[in-house]
């Protein structure tokens, strides 16, 4: 039986880990390599790097960081963060990750969903879709970490990037985000129940009961966070011990 | 020498990452002589069917793997392990490299979600060397929307998504795999490794 997927996300600026806040306060902590050896180690069905860092130097620290993963880390493995052409998914690919995500360069040129599904596959292309309640029972996408609302339907721009070829959906919602009360049920039910491809729920997990929760009222594929996992208040075998209880599937590794 | 077929489909960087890691040397290459002096071939991919047989057609590689397939071990992995086939059909019918009986359909949705993405668990069925120590009931990394058909005795093992899907398959020194092994932690390595010391 496909098993539900539990996906820790570290935020790595200039090649170290970080975990903001609501994307904002951002305090260092650790290297990623190291941390990934070590989720791996407890069970992560899959690692995402979601790369901070502004300049161009920062840039290469990470293709760097997810080559020196990838030769130790035997999971897939996700990186996200400023992609922007067709080049970026190329460098990222080569250094070794196996999908890649876009988010506000998806919004800016839907046609770079195309694109690189056409050349790299669809397994390849994760888009990922930020969404806020419009306080009208409508959720619009922000981008840039969530300073700017782009008025543009959740809903209706999940169709389009999955008719333009994305492989998959990293959904997070930015009213539950840093909240740790539980993750958006009814964005992630809504996305979910519409598209054929897999979506991955994120934003505000808090404890076990919300990792059951999510899998138990939505048709979400994997669950990811960041903190939880980052300051250790939970482990990945943690999370699918619970799991394992409410007859959720999940991967089972024996040590 | 494990030659890892490069003709411009797939991930190769992870193959030979996993394999640097078991301890086995490999090359990429798209040299029929390298491919004659290799012990091992393996044959990744990803992307579409008809889109794979192209490149491989053009590569001018298809003779050299066919006349190879009878002298060592291959191994396909993903649309690598698809196109063994004769056949496959996705967007329309085209034709494999038909080294192992059997076809590439697409999956059934049955209401679930295609493609067929994550971990599902092995059960196997016909004996073979790459399940050496790997424990029953064994996840493995799946990402792919079109499954093989083909007879039992071809079939290692085998997972169920709807339907049951072909994980591993064989025929003779030709091997496949659906899944990617070399994402399947210490289960896909010790696969590879098998295979590596068949």
């Amino acid at each position: 039986m496909l098993a539900k997927r539990i996906i820790p996300c570290l935020d790595v600026k200039d090649g170290k880990v970080v975990k903001g806040i609501n994307f904002i306060d951002i305090k260092e902590v650790g290297d990623p390599v190291q941390c990934a050896i070590e989720y791996n180690r407890q069970g992560a069905d899959e690692i995402t790097f979601l790369d901070i860092t502004a300049t161009h130097e920062g840039r290469g620290t990470m293709i760097d960081v997810v080559r020196r993963t990838a030769q130790n880390v035997f999971v897939p493995l996700c990186v996200g963060g400023g992609i922007r052409t067709i080049d970026d998914f190329r460098d990222i690919l080569r250094a070794g990750a196996d999908k890649v995500s876009v988010n506000s360069a998806a919004v800016h040129n839907p046609e770079l969903i195309r694109e690189a599904a056409d050349k790299f596959g669809s397994q390849c292309v994760v888009v990922a879709i930020d969404a806020k309640r419009d306080g009208k029972g409508s959720f619009h996408v922000v981008i840039n970490g969530g300073r700017i609302d782009t008025g543009i339907d959740a809903v209706e721009w999940a169709q389009r990037v999955y008719k333009l070829g994305a492989g998959e959906i990293l959904l997070t919602s930015m009213d539950t985000d840093g909240t740790k009360n539980g993750f958006d049920i009814e964005l992630t039910d809504t996305i979910s129940n519409m598209l054929d491809i897999p979506v991955i729920a994120s934003g505000g997990c808090g404890c076990l009961e919300h990792f059951s929760d999510v899998f138990e009222k939505t048709q979400a594929s994997a669950a990811l966070a960041a903190s939880l996992f980052h300051y250790g208040e939970l482990t990945v075998e943690q999370v699918k011990q619970h799991l394992a209880k409410h007859a959720i599937p999940v991967r089972k590794i024996k040590a | 020498m494990i030659a890892i077929i490069d003709y411009g489909a797939g991930n190769l960087f992870s193959v030979k990452n996993a394999l640097n890691y078991i301890g086995f040397e490999s090359c990429f290459t798209k040299d029929a002589d390298e491919l004659r002096k290799a012990d091992k071939l393996i044959l990744p991919g990803v992307g579409a069917f008809p889109d794979a047989m192209k490149m491989l057609n053009a590569s001018g590689l298809v003779p050299t793997i066919k006349e190879q397939a009878l002298k060592k071990p291959l191994l396909g992995i993903c649309l690598g392990m698809q196109i063994l086939f004769e056949k496959g059909y996705e967007f329309y019918e085209c034709e494999g490299l038909g080294l192992i009986e059997g076809s590439v359909k697409k999956i059934e949705s049955c209401g679930l979600k295609i493609p067929h993405i994550g971990w599902n668990d092995l059960t196997a069925l016909t004996p073979c060397p790459l399940m050496n120590d790997v424990p029953e009931q064994s996840y493995v990394y799946f990402d792919h929307s079109f499954c093989a058909e083909t007879a039992d005795e071809h079939i290692a093992a085998y997972t169920t998504y709807g339907q049951r899907v072909p994980a591993l398959v064989m025929s003779g020194m030709v091997y496949g795999a659906q899944y990617h092994p070399e994402k399947s932690g210490n289960v896909g390595l010790t696969m590879l490794k098998n295979f590596c010391t068949l």
